[in-house]
């Protein structure tokens, strides 16, 4: 079975900005797969590629198999859920959800039917009459996600689709979209900028950087390997440890990360270090350490005795724990 | 390595000295300004009158008191003899707006507005596409000065120079020679009702004249529709499986419909009312605005002349509201 997305050599130059630069990517069939990066890395010139609002400057791009050099966004079947959702506002939500199947030519009552199951399928039956001013939000993404899973596409792209809601609605929204990922059993692919996001819902992530691939992975091996200090920093508030250091602990001279919660606090051995703040996560307590001179974070559990500032305090860490980097 | 302390500026940078010293009320300006700058932050109400008297007042005397006075004068009838207003109610005057010659004028006319309005909607949209979709920068300001310049020139200006281009032996009759298309325009001219003896002494002249004078009137409005059209609307259109013509259909033109209903109003209006063009363009035949003219002029006839004068006002107000009843507003 041919790969879901396969990107060869691709490059998108605008001018002289390189906003993807001689990428390779796979994407396989069925897979949630999540694109992280900071703004400008490239990710969502790459979502843009794979929709077709963009052309490639060099380079292949092919789904599931075929070629899409010159075929237009209207001729792929893939679906796109928007960052702003641009739900047309002259429509009600029904006939947003059934605007594919309209465009189509799929019977009025038959698509009016389809989107009133579409709606269901994202937990707002009966809001079809609505328009979408009238809608929070969080129900206006689910109409955007209904609008394109109504057509059945074979890619469905999501671009920041969280980025605009709160927090807790933010997560409800992550577990229904696994959910419906593994239900629909469609080939997902989505943009963000947000850790947390990409590593709880991504079967696997790549992390974009100045329109470079510098890891492709699954959530474990970019949390607990990252291959260099880029992604070591950008995936979680990793301690990033300099090579001479890090000589001293292994005998070998390479960049290495630490994560936070892996320190921990001791009676005895270890190395002392000062602490110099404490940030109050709720769950557990970030602490601000230095080691001569080195700042590094710690988690302290909730329960656990939290350092004042200024105190000395003894820290050490499982020697596993320390992740060598190939990559500076 | 870190400060131990807060990032608080510390008390030599403020007036005042400790905190327990400073007041909680700042002192105030004085004076007229003072106390005025008081008195509207704490009534709105006052702020709003203050804004709204002068345009009120303006509107409701000069303005509307004015159409009213014109309203009341179609009312009144003229003596056919002594040629003095006979200042009692009557539907009569009315009644002479329905005589063949002067309802020629007000069809005339009305067909005039119509077609300019059309012709100017399908010529601007292009140019305010371009204009708010792709235009940046340096184009952008290229564009409002393109549409605006014709706007700062003189109206008389303008039309007695399209004169000369329509002409007989004018620019165009040239152009026309130059590229051995004489043919074409002589054909043109030839047809009935919008052909003549030349360009400038035909319908077709004055429609010329027309549409190139109210153009930015009708580009203006779809500019600033097509502006708030995000350009992710118009991708998500094409990513659901719309191909271009289908995405202006659904999506594009109906977000528009607002700037061109208000565009529509401009050349509209301005089409029913312009007694300038028609007199220096186009063939002798009058229009409501120039019937309006010689009525309240020379012929004297003040009712008859209010009269025609409501006729654009009704019209104007039909068109609003049949534009109404086709969704035109719907989207704003």
């Amino acid at each position: 079975m041919p790969s879901a997305v396969l990107f060869s050599k691709i490059s998108r130059h605008f001018g002289a900005v390189r906003a993807i630069d001689d990428l390779d990517l796979e994407i396989a069939p069925g897979e949630f797969f999540a694109m992280l990066g900071p703004s400008g890395s490239g990710k969502t010139t790459c979502l843009r590629l794979i929709a077709g609002f963009e052309q490639p400057t060099s380079g292949h791009l092919e789904i599931f198999g075929e070629t899409m050099e010159g075929v237009p966004p209207y001729r792929r079947n893939v679906n796109t859920v928007f960052q702003d959702y641009a739900l047309f506002p002259h429509m009600n939500i029904a006939e947003n959800v059934a605007y594919g199947l309209m465009i189509r030519g799929v019977g009025k009552a038959e698509r009016l039917r389809a989107a009133g199951e579409a709606l269901e399928m994202v937990q707002l039956p009966g809001y079809g009459a609505r328009r979408p001013g009238q809608l929070s939000g969080g129900q206006r993404q689910r109409v955007a996600l209904a609008r394109a899973l109504v057509n059945k596409p074979k890619v469905l792209l999501l671009d920041e689709p969280l980025g605009a809601l709160d927090l807790k609605l933010r997560e409800q929204m992550q577990e229904e979209l696994k959910v419906l990922q593994r239900t629909l059993d469609i080939t997902f692919v989505f943009v963000t900028h947000d850790q947390g996001e990409a590593l709880s819902m991504a079967d696997r992530v790549a992390v974009f950087s100045d329109g470079k691939i510098m890891q492709v992975g699954t959530p474990q091996d970019i949390y607990q390997k990252p291959r260099s200090r880029f992604v070591a920093d950008f995936v979680g508030s990793s301690n990033v440890l300099p090579p001479d250091f890090v000589e001293t602990l292994t005998g070998l001279s390479l960049w290495a990360s630490l994560r936070p919660e892996a320190i921990t606090i001791t009676d005895q051995g270890g190395y002392e270090a000062q602490a110099i703040s404490q940030s109050y996560l709720g769950g557990s307590t970030r602490l601000g350490l230095s080691l001569n001179g080195l700042r590094l974070n710690a988690v302290v559990p909730a329960g656990k005795p939290v350092p004042e500032s200024g105190e000395t305090v003894r820290i050490d860490w499982d020697r596993n724990a320390l992740h060598l980097m190939e990559a500076s | 390595m870190v400060a131990s302390s807060s990032s608080v500026p510390d008390g030599a940078a403020m007036s005042g000295g400790s905190p327990a010293e400073r007041p909680a009320i700042l002192p105030g300006r004085g004076g007229f300004f003072g106390a005025f700058s008081d008195r509207v932050w704490r009534s709105q109400g006052f702020l709003l009158l203050l804004l709204l008297a002068p345009p009120v007042l303006w509107l409701g005397i000069i303005y509307l008191g004015s159409l009213f006075a014109l309203l009341l004068q179609s009312f009144f009838s003229i003596d056919e003899f002594t040629g003095l207003i006979q200042y009692h109610f009557t539907l009569s005057t009315y009644g002479e707006l329905f005589r063949p010659t002067n309802l020629d004028i007000i069809v005339r006319t009305v067909l005039m507005a119509s077609s300019v309005t059309l012709a100017s909607a399908i010529l601007a949209f292009p140019v305010a596409y371009f204009a708010a979709r792709y235009a940046r920068g340096k184009w952008k300001a290229l564009f409002y000065i393109g549409v605006m310049l014709p706007l700062w020139s003189s109206y008389l200006v303008k039309v007695y120079a399209w004169k000369l281009i329509l002409a007989k032996e004018g620019i165009l009759t040239w152009l026309f020679a130059k590229l051995h298309l004489t043919w074409l325009l002589d054909g043109w001219l030839s047809l009935p009702i919008i052909g003549g003896y030349s360009l400038s002494v035909s319908y077709t002249g004055t429609f010329l004249v027309f549409l190139y004078v109210w153009l930015p009137f009708m580009i203006l409005p779809i500019q600033a529709a097509l502006e708030r059209v995000p350009g992710s609307y118009l991708e998500a259109s094409s990513d659901l499986g719309a191909q271009p013509w289908q995405t202006f259909r659904h999506i594009l033109f109906p977000l528009a419909l607002p700037g061109i209903a208000a565009g529509s109003i401009f050349t509209f209006s301005l089409t029913l009312g312009d007694y300038i063009i028609p007199q220096i363009v186009g063939s002798s035949r009058l229009f409501i605005g120039q019937a309006v003219y010689t009525q309240q002029g020379t012929a004297g006839n003040i009712p008859l002349a209010a009269a025609f004068a409501v006729v654009p006002i009704i019209i104007m107000g039909f068109y609003l509201w049949m534009a109404k009843r086709m969704g035109a507003f719907n989207a704003l």
